[in-house]
């Protein structure tokens, strides 16, 4: 007698703890192992490439901020890069230290929260409020900087809305000393507990040349080996004046490429911003930053490419000017939205508990996938 | 115990059994869960660098309180293709068995529900109730998460009850008894009686046992934790992956009823540790109702000490809660029959031949 | 590194009867134009030349060049007519470090381009994005649905220049 058995399909999301917003996940499984992944995108969608087109190249700028909410500097960077390039202007040297020093600030405030959600995602839910803990002391940076603590308006075309708070360089500077002993105390607590190491590493191996055939850009590429960062590979603002590293996966506890790595890139990129920031406000020079504000933004009919490195990967605006006021066509490319397609590759033979797994380290934002 | 007593008092059999049966349960178990609750709380906040609850009453200490009186006030909802039958059983089954297990646990020399002489194997057996109630909420829920909960559960639950009986069976082994009250009789006046630090004779055997004994005890801990579902081993309900596993479809006073056979348990499982290791309901230093000769006041204390060494261990398992992340299922099953079975088997062996020599 | 008529002579030189046509008059950012039945031959030929070895697509986006006949339909509403839309393409070689910028052009009443999912998996949800809001049909697609917007919207386009929302979707009314 043979036992009939049949796949079941399991749907994880739009409301589940673990999907990191209103991602659905389609799982068809095999027992408790994956043998396919469908994301099913979209319940976040807003239109932001339409909205773009009936707007003043100013007026995107706040809507950039919600794609990626966790990272709006670089968002706004990104964008503002675009136009500066298309208008040909050359914004002054202390506006571009600020944009760094933010946009680093960002970058250690996202990837907080990357880490800790992961934490929490594999059953550890202390690390995840430490890991608040420490964002929310970058986020009252911003607040005295602008005045917002998420989404902020503060990188505009040519310069900056504000200047500096004239506290910001002591209180940044009281931050990267109190949270260095934290990310120590994070590491001992989260990354090197055995419990963690034995979910994540060997979990979701990505290897480098399906990361590269996928598109993988950020953390994800980099945890697979390869040493691709656009702050020093296609550099941008001013970061070529800084001395830091790009920590690549190594497969310290597992193979190249696995979940592990992934969550250990973060960790230290967070170090590596660190060092950014400290040079950066040790040079900061003076000046004026809202200086180079053009008052009409009228850029000449032609496309440009503009790309940061955002905390999670390559962040891409294609912008094209008809020559009016509004820009014609933005497409975003948004690193989350590449990251995602590869969850079915990456999943399939786990089981279900790998996929939180995974999908935490790939860190997506459901506002940037969805726009 | 407390039945023979009420009887002579009433002179009915009948009303001495109720109050015998309901005494737990009120004396004990309902504010020990109010109590646990909160302190799960408080110990959560202070590990996270936060307050936890403050607003009800001085530093929250109604908290739980408010929480039950919501919960009695929600609706009670049943889907429409739940099955009905099995899922109002499941809530009350869960906690029976959990609550079935006070009946046999020596809170001192005179509060014990009932001096079985076979009490920890009536323990163990009844607990074994608790998996068919987990089952049935995962069946009868209709809910794929929580068939992958309950499924993951039972697994569990029955894989770890190998460990936790090994171990149980090497002190059994040693004593000669299964009686919970003799156990803790046997470990009477110091601490180095315990059967933690080799037992109450003080011979060679006994320097020879402690080693063992600490392994069998850190075994018993570890898959005692496993049966009571709490992180590490908190799969069935993990929340991160399954919503919140067997009772995900729960609400109303049928969750109350599962998360307070979840506290009820852990309290349990505690006392079975401290019963068999630690010298259950006996007091470390010995009695101040000796010293004082005040006869009235052992049993108090002695109640005083099991409450806390119990609540000790359920301190110990919210600390475990907070700190680590949870296991995958292989891994898991992984951790009960490939270390801790064979460790606990050989421990059984080593205690056996100890104890002939 | 390769600098674009380095590129654009080695295309020249392998798909001698393509149209290859280079433009690099614009300003910042220099393109060729590949006809739409060509590309994932194109593309595949650039990923796997050892000197060119285009590893990565970037980007791909959609464009509604909006460059036809404006007419009015029934309602009133203005609507295009002819025109053409375009699909851009952002290439990188990792290994080399060069860049390169691909354009395609197909009609707008019936936008077929080849699909380069075979050649680059990123492309996919890049693709199925385009189709989503621009309708652009792209042959050889292992899976060619909407992504963001709905699975039963069947109101257009919505980044089409002359798309219109529709007033209720699914008895919801739109535009609030």
């Amino acid at each position: 007698m043979s036992v009939r058995t049949e796949e079941m399909v399991l749907n994880m999301g739009p409301q589940h703890p673990s999907t990191h917003g209103v991602l659905r996940l389609e799982l068809t499984l095999d027992g408790e192992i994956i043998t396919k992944v469908v994301p099913h995108i979209g319940y976040l969608h807003r239109c932001f490439e339409k909205h773009c087109e009936v707007m003043s190249y100013p007026q995107v700028i706040p809507y950039t901020d919600r794609m990626d909410y966790l990272a709006a500097m670089g968002n706004e960077l990104g964008y503002v890069i675009g136009v500066e390039k298309l208008l040909r202007i050359q914004v002054p040297e202390r506006v571009e230290y600020i944009r760094v020093i933010m946009a680093e600030l960002q970058r250690i405030a996202s990837h907080l929260v990357a880490i800790g959600t992961y934490g929490a995602d594999i059953g550890a839910f202390t690390p995840f409020l430490y890991c608040f803990r420490d964002r929310e002391r970058i986020l009252n940076l911003f607040e005295i900087t602008c005045g917002a603590r998420l989404l902020y308006n503060y990188i505009w075309v040519g310069g900056l809305s504000h200047d500096l708070h004239p506290d910001f360089v002591r209180l940044t500077k009281e931050f990267i000393k109190e949270f260095k002993p934290n990310l120590r105390e994070l590491n001992n607590l989260l990354t090197y507990n055995k419990i963690f190491i034995d979910r994540t590493a060997n979990v979701g191996i990505l290897p480098l040349e399906t990361a590269i055939n996928f598109g993988v850009t950020g953390p994800m590429l980099r945890a697979s080996g390869l040493k691709w960062d656009l702050r020093k590979d296609d550099t941008y603002s001013v970061y070529n004046k800084f001395d830091f590293d790009i920590p690549i996966g190594e497969g310290k506890m597992g193979t190249v490429g696995d979940s592990w790595d992934r969550y250990y890139v973060r960790v230290l990129e967070m170090e590596e911003s660190l060092k950014i920031i400290e040079q950066a406000i040790e040079t900061l020079p003076d000046g004026d930053v809202t200086s180079a504000i053009p008052k009409k933004i009228k850029p000449p009919v032609g496309h440009v490419y503009s790309r940061v490195e955002n905390p999670r990967g390559e962040l891409g605006y294609f912008i094209i000017s008809d020559g009016s006021t509004s820009p014609f066509r933005v497409k975003v490319r948004a690193p989350s939205f590449v990251n995602l397609q590869i969850m079915d590759e990456l999943c399939r033979g786990h089981l279900v508990a790998d996929v939180i797994a995974i999908l935490g380290s790939v860190d997506i934002v459901l506002g940037e996938v969805d726009r | 115990m407390i039945y023979d007593f009420l009887n002579d008092l009433t002179g009915s059999p009948f009303i001495a059994g109720t109050i015998t049966a309901l005494l737990p349960l009120f004396a004990f178990i309902l504010p020990f869960a109010l109590f646990a609750v909160l302190l799960e709380r408080k110990v959560a906040g202070h590990m996270q660098d936060r307050l936890g609850p403050m607003r009800v009453g001085y530093h929250g200490i109604l908290q739980t309180v408010a929480d039950i009186i919501k919960l009695i006030q929600k609706e009670d909802i049943i889907a429409r293709n739940n099955d009905k039958l099995l899922f109002n059983i499941a809530p009350v089954l869960t906690f029976a068995g959990s609550y079935a297990a006070f009946a046999a646990i020596p809170f001192s020399s005179v509060f014990l529900g009932a001096n079985i002489d076979l009490g920890i194997f009536y323990i163990i057996a009844v607990t074994g109730l608790v998996v068919a109630g987990i089952l049935m909420a995962g069946w009868a829920s209709n809910n794929k998460y929580s068939l992958l909960g309950a499924m993951r559960s039972a697994a569990q639950i029955i894989s770890y009850e190998i460990p936790t009986i090994l171990v149980v069976l090497s002190v059994v082994m040693l004593t000669g008894t299964m009686s919970l009250y003799d156990l803790s009789e046997s470990q009477s006046s110091y601490f180095w009686n315990w059967y933690l630090l080799g037992g109450p004779e003080f011979e060679i055997q006994k320097f020879l046992l402690i080693p063992f004994m600490l392994i069998g005890f850190l075994i018993i801990y570890i898959s005692t934790l496993a049966e009571v579902n709490r992180t590490p081993f908190d799969i069935p309900e993990a929340e991160s992956e399954l919503v919140s596993g067997y009772h995900t479809e729960y609400s109303g006073m049928k969750f109350a009823m599962f998360f307070l056979a979840e506290y009820a348990n852990m309290f349990a499982v505690s006392a079975i540790l401290v019963a068999l290791f630690l010298g259950g309901y006996q007091s470390p230093f010995g009695y101040l109702g000796n010293l004082l000769n005040i006869n009235w006041l052992i049993p108090l204390e002695q109640f005083f000490w099991f409450t806390f060494k119990g609540i000790f261990f359920v301190f110990v398992q919210m600390w475990l809660r907070w700190t680590l992340p949870r296991l995958r299922v292989d891994q898991l099953m992984a951790a009960s029959w490939k270390y801790l079975i064979p460790i606990a088997f050989f421990n059984l062996l080593i205690i056996g031949i100890i104890s002939i020599l | 590194m390769k600098s674009f008529e380095e590129i654009v002579e080695i295309l020249k030189n392998y798909f001698s009867d393509t149209s290859i046509e280079p433009k690099s008059d614009v300003k910042f950012e220099p393109y060729i134009i590949i006809p739409p039945q060509e590309i994932d031959k194109v593309c595949l030929f650039l990923r796997d030349n050892s000197e060119l070895y285009f590893d990565s697509l970037v980007n791909l986006s959609a464009v509604d060049d909006f460059n036809g006949q404006k007419i009015k339909d029934e309602q009133g509403n203005e609507i295009m007519q002819g025109g053409t839309m375009s699909v851009y393409y952002h290439l990188e070689s990792i290994k080399y470090r060069h860049k390169l910028l691909l354009r395609v052009i197909t009609e707008r009443d019936n936008p077929v381009v080849n699909s380069v999912t075979s050649v680059w998996n990123s492309s996919n949800w890049h693709e199925r994005e385009a189709f989503d809001l621009f309708g652009i049909k792209f042959l050889n697609h292992p899976d060619l649905r909407r992504i963001l917007m709905p699975y039963d919207w069947e109101f257009g386009y919505p980044l089409r220049k002359d798309y219109q929302n529709p007033e209720f979707y699914q008895g919801m009314k739109v535009p609030y």
